[in-house]
């Protein structure tokens, strides 16, 4: 399975969530795969897919899940250790780790060698994490968001990826809808809250 | 939930606190990002912020989180923007050379208003001679990201400081203070 076949498969869990997704071919295929107003496409700034994600679910009350790849979490290996040290129950970092740099023509990553990020996220204390293959990701992801634990997902797949067209929203527009569902899910969150009190 | 901005106060290496160095500056300047609705920090520690630093750890209302470098710094200030909360970044102005392409790229392409509280190294009476090299590339590199910059000399100057945090909020766009080495020198 390459990366599209494994995003195919976790559509159903993510949508309606809150999702930051790396940028280049992940954020591509998810939309194609998957556009909503709770995507945040990045278009640039390779690496802070993770350190997006963290801020975010300390702002909010909602999962949220950050869509990462293996060679942008080489490019910001310390976010690891701000994620582990900063615990946060509804942030779940899904690293798709296809042991290539994807985007620019499947060059190996040492993610595919000798480096596993699973045993990187742990050592820099993070708990909650779990690798797993590509087929057993939707389980796993749901899994991890119904214990509400937070948590590290690593998901060993093969390289590849389809042509889906470039992200041509404009990035101001792809904030201004994020935020706003993002409002929309706190008044949720809060009619429903007021409701149970009720 | 475990994580909130503005939870509780103490962030994850607040177990370690010592003494609290600030000064009433540096008490003005935390009051002055409060009053402005800051929820949302992130450092890197420079020993002229240290009383800063000190300060957002033990502040109710602020979430405190250390960064391992400022362009991740920058990344969980847009996620916090986001989120609906004002962020801001403490740091010193050597991270300028590791921030451009998160501040091009996420920060100015996403119109995420960030301010940047930097501690300026490097200046007259500056003990470490490669502080220097940076400082001479600090208002360039301002300039040539088109961020606006604002100097500050003298603790006199604090009162500035929140009609540029009022500025960055309005324009959605970041803004350094470039707090020199005078300016906490004479801080008391
Ligand atoms: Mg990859």
């Amino acid at each position: 399975m390459n990366r599209f076949e494994v995003l195919k498969t976790i559509v159903p869990v993510v949508r309606d969530r809150l999702v930051v997704c790396n940028i280049g071919s992940p954020s591509q295929e998810l939309r194609f795969l998957c556009d909503q107003d709770s995507n945040f496409y990045m278009l640039g700034t390779m690496g802070l897919c993770s350190s997006i994600g963290l801020g975010l679910a300390m702002s909010c009350d909602e999962s949220v899940i950050a869509i990462d790849g293996d060679g942008s979490i080489l490019t910001n290996l310390g976010g690891l250790a701000t994620i582990a040290n900063n615990p946060c129950s509804n942030f779940v970092l899904l690293i798709i780790d296809n042991g290539s740099y994807g985007s620019t023509g499947d060059q190996p990553t040492y993610a595919g060698a000798q480096t596993s990020l699973a045993k990187v996220a742990q050592a820099c204390g993070c708990k909650h994490v779990v690798e797993c293959s590509g087929k057993h990701l939707a389980a796993t992801l749901e899994d991890v968001l119904e214990r509400g634990t937070g948590g590290v997902i690593v998901c060993k797949c093969d390289p590849g990826q389809v042509p889906a067209p470039v992200v041509d929203l404009d990035p101001v527009v792809i904030a201004h809808r994020f935020s706003a569902r993002v409002s929309r899910g706190r008044l949720d969150h809060a009619g429903t809250s007021s409701a149970n009190a009720a | 939930m475990t994580c909130r901005a503005a939870a509780a106060p103490g962030g994850p290496l607040s177990g370690r606190k010592g003494i609290l160095v600030a000064t009433a500056t540096d008490k003005e300047i935390v009051q002055c990002l409060v009053g402005n609705g800051v929820q949302f920090i992130t450092s890197l520690p420079c020993k002229q912020l240290a009383g800063v630093i000190d300060l957002v750890e033990r502040e109710p209302g602020m979430r405190h989180v250390p960064c391992t470098r400022e362009d991740e710094g920058l990344g969980m200030c847009v996620g916090a923007h986001l989120g609906g909360r004002k962020s801001a970044i403490l740091m010193q102005n050597t991270a300028l050379g590791v921030i451009v392409n998160a501040i091009a790229t996420l920060v100015q392409y996403y119109h995420v208003p960030v301010p940047m509280i930097v501690s300026h190294r490097g200046e007259v009476g500056e003990p470490v001679a490669c502080q220097v090299e940076m400082a001479l590339h600090t208002r360039p590199l301002l300039d040539m990201l088109k961020i606006p910059s604002y100097s500050f000399t003298d603790p006199g100057q604090i009162e500035l400081l929140d009609g540029i945090l009022g500025h960055c909020f309005m324009s959605r766009k970041p803004v350094a203070v470039l707090a020199q080495a005078s300016f906490w020198s004479r801080a008391q």
